[in-house]
């Protein structure tokens, strides 16, 4: 009973990537190197290999070479919302940012919450996504938050896990209940914590920034408190929990004391709480409207201790696309989320790397190795035999991002207008080139 | 040339609130006499855009733009294409087609009309949104309190009581007072204060045991409209007055009484204290008129100190 990805088939690629610095902790890998890739398989590492007939060469000397990342939180919107993404779209978003697998949440229409959803899914998949996909099985049927949905056999259809994230979870009495059935599945349970009568109507921060611009303030024990009631559920079930997007302080010391418990716990963090404040809110951008809002910067320094130093395991994009129309409204009648695929190594390299809060070997294994583990997904690495899940990135060339350069169906990315460093150029998944901006 | 918008106080420097307010002074004049209209925006046209319910803005600013000759039209969002399911921005595209040279729009929404002057080249002045700015009614306090306290404002300690959290009106005025130099004390219970409001440089108080120290007292309805039921922002309007209620024995002989209107006698304010002559709501009420021409003649003519005549030429 695997946890199971989805894409197109298709010859391996035959491919000499030369001269770029190959950054992996898992291999132990910080150097220039040449690898050579023969039917989707690294054959080869070394220097100055000699490139066998028919197999492409990529110059790539000054570039960064880096396994693939795994993004466990994405919002593919289908089925339902194939207008602001399909699996096609998202697939080119995913390679376009260097992923090399994507999980998407089950918030869909209908809601993946039974494996005639899951399995119609998996088949679209197979036929148009071009990064291997899986999915999340909703933790209650139709997410209303009543009954359990038939998590074993989810689970025997490869779901990655279970969620009722876009909203928070109903009582906790169905965490718990999910919590001990999830033992039968061997797959963990996340969650979007909030307490929504804290959360009341709250559309950003509540502090400073919210007292000047007079909109609604989301408290940062919405996400506190109930954190902290899902970590005494999962204490005393012993059970596999997942704490999607973290984003306050009060979160992060709750999930440190579970820790220090030897829970099995895990947590994510994502680009844009890792990078942005609630200051940049005072533009009223809607694209920089999401939930969890953007903190403080102490909140956002915090977390990226917590990443840095493992407490926070990983980092997931949340990515959330919407239609344009519908974020071309006031702040407080947009909906919540941004794009992040296609700007989360760039984000983060600019911001953390660049800035000097956190190493890059660090940064790669927080978006590659560490999300495949969590999932049971084998890691990616650059060593030979592996598959190649690899991506190069230009780290010299300033990105002004725009809408234009963007490959996902909608373009409300809260880095629209922001200038980034890192900008990958070159995605091979699962042995097949996905993205080649090289031309 | 970039466009001139008024969407906040922020938007103006102590130079420019100023000269709107000297500008006011002179358009008093105008409204003493039988013939109460110049030719100053005489072709120019000027639509009045709101989305929310209001009486003293959109007769103030209608009146403002009919005194200085302007054409007007006004559009509400009950009856018109927004009951069609029509958005904000295909409305303005639409009006804006008619090349308006001023929209004056309220509107529930915080952002609306920032978000709105991205789709027009009108100058969009902020009639209200939500609970974000309305920049003319601190424009016109500042009037009222200058005509009332003399010009220099630097100093003056002004409580701003009642319900912080969701009044405009207080986002606005905190910044103008303190924009002209004066002390802003907030006062109301601690759920209708915002959290770190502290950080706009103002005192808060839960009480008002020191009120004698204010030079002003700026009283604030309760917002009940904008109160979700069973938020308990405050237990019931009774005790709200019991504790905060504006009545003559909590005021010291002198201090000067204000309110944006409209007023809730017997809640906030004592009927005794409402037509008490240190009370300042009818003057404001009249200021709002020169105050508003004056920002509608800012808007076309600049904060360029030269009178309009002059200015052809250059």
């Amino acid at each position: 009973m695997t946890v199971r990805t989805w894409c197109r088939g298709g010859a391996g690629a035959e491919l000499l990537l030369r001269g770029a610095r190959a950054v992996d902790p898992l291999a132990g890998l910080d150097q220039a190197v040449d690898v050579l890739v023969r039917k989707g398989r690294i054959a080869e590492i070394g220097d100055r290999l000699e490139a066998p007939a028919r197999v492409r060469v990529v110059e790539a000397e000054g570039e960064l070479l880096l396994p693939g990342f795994v993004d466990l939180h994405t919002h593919l919107r289908t089925p339902g919302r194939e207008d602001e993404e399909d699996l096609g779209s998202a697939s080119a978003a995913a390679a376009a940012g260097g992923y090399v697998a994507v999980f998407g949440m089950a918030n869909t229409d209908p809601v993946v919450d039974s494996a005639a959803v899951l399995e119609g899914l998996s088949r679209q998949a197979s036929a148009e996504a071009t990064v291997p996909t899986g999915f999340y099985a909703a933790m209650s049927r139709e997410l209303a938050g009543r009954q359990l949905t038939e998590m074993h056999e989810l689970a025997q259809a490869g779901a990655v896990g279970f969620s009722d994230d876009g909203v928070p979870v109903a009582t906790a009495q169905l965490l718990r209940r999910a919590l001990q059935y999830a033992k039968v599945t061997d797959r963990y349970v996340a969650i979007h914590a909030q307490d929504d009568s804290l959360m009341g109507a709250g559309v950003m921060h509540e502090g400073a920034v919210s007292a000047k611009l007079g909109l609604g303030g989301i408290p940062a024990i919405a996400e506190s408190a109930d954190v902290a009631r899902a970590l005494e559920v999962a204490r005393y079930e012993a059970g596999r929990l997942h704490l999607c997007h973290l984003s306050t302080t009060l979160a992060l010391e709750h999930l440190a004391r579970a820790r220090d418990l030897g829970l099995p716990v895990s947590a994510e963090a994502t680009p844009h709480h890792l990078t942005l404040t609630d200051e940049a809110v005072t533009s009223l951008d809607p694209n920089l409207k999401m939930n969890p809002p953007l903190r403080p910067e102490a909140d956002r320094r915090a977390l990226v201790s917590a990443l840095r130093s493992g407490l926070v395991d990983c980092v997931a994009t949340d990515h959330a696309p919407h239609a344009q129309y519908e974020k071309e409204v006031p702040f407080e009648a947009a909906p919540f989320g941004t794009t992040g695929l296609e700007t989360a190594f760039a984000a983060l390299y600019t911001a953390l790397v660049a800035g000097g809060e956190l190493s890059l070997a660090v940064l790669v294994e927080r978006m590659s190795q560490a999300p495949a583990r969590l999932a049971g997904l084998p890691a990616p690495t650059i060593a030979v035999g592996e598959p190649a899940d690899l991506c190069l990135v230009d780290t010299s060339t300033p990105w002004l991002v725009s809408a234009a350069d963007l490959h996902s169906r909608s373009s409300n990315s809260a880095w629209l207008g922001r200038t980034l460093q890192g900008r990958v150029t070159f995605t091979v998944a699962a042995g097949r080139v996905a993205f080649d901006d090289r031309a | 040339m970039a466009k001139r918008d008024l969407l906040s106080i922020d938007d103006l420097s102590r130079a420019d609130a100023e000269l709107i307010l000297e500008t006011a002074e002179s358009f008093l004049p105008v409204l003493q006499r039988d013939i109460k209209k110049v030719p100053t925006l005489r072709g120019r046209t000027i639509i009045n855009m709101f989305y929310e319910s209001s009486t003293r803005t959109l007769t103030s600013f209608e009146l403002a733009a009919k005194r200085l000759s302007a054409d007007t039209m006004n559009v509400r969002a009950s009856g018109s294409a927004v009951d069609k399911g029509e958005s904000l921005k295909d409305t303005i595209l639409t009006l804006s087609a008619y090349q308006p040279d001023i929209i004056v729009m309220r509107h529930p929404q915080i952002g609306a009309c920032r978000l709105a002057s991205s789709y027009t080249r009108a100058s969009v002045i902020n009639a209200g949104d939500g609970k974000f700015q309305h920049p003319s009614q601190c424009l016109l306090d500042l009037f009222t309190m200058r005509q009332a306290l003399g010009r220099e404002l630097d100093g003056l300690k002004v409580w701003i009581v009642g319900d912080i959290l969701h009044s405009r009106v207080a986002r606005s005025d905190i910044a103008g007072f303190q924009l002209l130099g004066m002390d802003v004390t907030v006062a109301g219970p601690p759920a209708l204060m915002p959290r770190e409001i502290e950080s706009l440089g103002v005192t808060v108080e839960h009480t008002l045991d020191r009120l004698a120290e204010a030079d002003v007292v700026y009283l604030l309805r309760m917002q009940m409209e904008r109160m979700a039921e069973g938020a308990n922002f405050i237990p019931s309007l009774r005790e709200y007055s019991a504790l905060y209620g504006m009545t003559l024995e909590r005021l010291r002989p002198g201090q000067k009484v204000m309110h944006p209107g409209p007023i809730n006698r017997g809640i906030e304010i004592s009927p005794a204290v409402a037509d008490h002559p240190d009370t300042l709501i009818l003057e404001q009420v009249e200021s709002g008129l020169a105050v508003r021409m004056a920002i509608l003649y800012r808007t076309i003519a600049g904060y360029d100190e030269r009178p309009a005549d002059e200015r052809g030429a250059a």
